[in-house]
């Protein structure tokens, strides 16, 4: 128990720590869904910085893909409804953490460390709706 | 130049915190908000540890008068809650309990040209696209000005149309 415990915790440190180098460094704040999303509105003289963390996150991906395999979900086929309901949740996605400002790391990781009141309700907020689907999917329909 | 390696870097670290932690996996992520399941709540542990570990390093960054690459922190308005955030919050919840993905994970995933994050990025990216133009439809309308950026406050640059 204690083993299965650990990969949680120190994936959760180093996700800590790159929050940390990204202050530290570039004074921003690790939110991938503002550091990402605002690629699509590009402001001049703000875009490499975006760009390059974007391909780090893909480098990582890569590393990952090579080392260790079993980080991501076995390969699986898409059927007609999975894709459709991969669509969905990626509209909701992405739709969902740019009008509430952020998502899992912006809200729950930078803003949750910093004590804000917007980032811990909406912590709140998306824990509760995803408990909410995931109950709903799995037990009611 | 620098701080596009320390941003590189970064977003490096980030993505294998995330594969370490289990996050790449929806499996994983599904079995964590599952809680009338059989719960698996060792994701609780990612988020805390990456709470624990800025929160602690975070006011010894703030010591500086800036960042090492950069000009100045970000600085937050006290701002209140309001509807726009909450009910993103919502619905970014509902998508991610429908697939398993946020976007640090589904970006990272990406890389391993799964047929899954072809489709889901992509949507992601649409849905991104979609809040920024109504958003900035809703500045402009409001005020006359438009925002070539509604993403933080401090890269967002407006002027008057």
């Amino acid at each position: 128990m204690i083993s299965s415990l650990l990969a949680p915790l120190l994936g959760g440190a180093l996700i800590g720590l790159s929050a940390s180098l990204l202050l530290l460094a570039n004074g921003r704040v690790a939110g991938i869904s503002g550091i990402v999303g605002s690629l699509l509105a590009p402001v001049r003289g703000d875009i490499a910085w975006r760009v390059l963390f974007f391909g780090g996150l893909l480098t990582g991906g890569l590393l990952l893909a090579w080392l260790r395999p079993g980080s991501f979900a076995p390969p699986a086929s898409l059927s007609a409804g999975g894709a459709g309901l991969l669509v969905a949740a990626g509209l909701l996605v992405g739709f969902g953490s740019r009008l509430g400002n952020g998502c899992t790391s912006g809200h729950g990781v930078c803003g949750i460390s910093r004590g804000s009141a917007r980032s811990i309700a909406a912590t709140l907020t998306f824990m509760a709706t995803g408990v909410l689907t995931v109950f709903l999917v799995r037990h009611v329909l | 130049m620098r701080s596009n390696i320390s941003a590189f870097l970064s977003g490096l670290l980030f993505a294998i915190g995330l594969g370490v932690g289990g996050m790449t996996d929806p499996a994983n992520v599904l079995g964590f908000l599952d809680v009338a399941g059989n719960w698996d709540f060792r994701l609780m542990f990612v988020m805390g540890g990456a709470i624990a570990v800025h929160a602690a390093l975070r006011p010894l960054i703030h010591k500086r008068e800036e960042p090492l690459f950069a000009a100045k922190f970000p600085s937050f308005s006290a701002s209140r809650l309001d509807a726009k955030l909450l009910v993103g919050a919502a619905l970014f919840g509902v998508g991610w309990g429908l697939g398993g993905y946020c976007p640090g994970p589904a970006l990272t995933s990406l890389a391993t040209g799964a047929s899954r994050l072809l489709v889901f990025v992509p949507a992601m990216f649409a849905g991104m696209f979609l809040a920024q133009v109504l958003q900035v439809r809703r500045v402009r309308g409001k005020t006359g000005w438009r925002c070539s950026s509604t993403g933080t406050r401090s890269s967002a640059s407006c002027s008057r149309s």
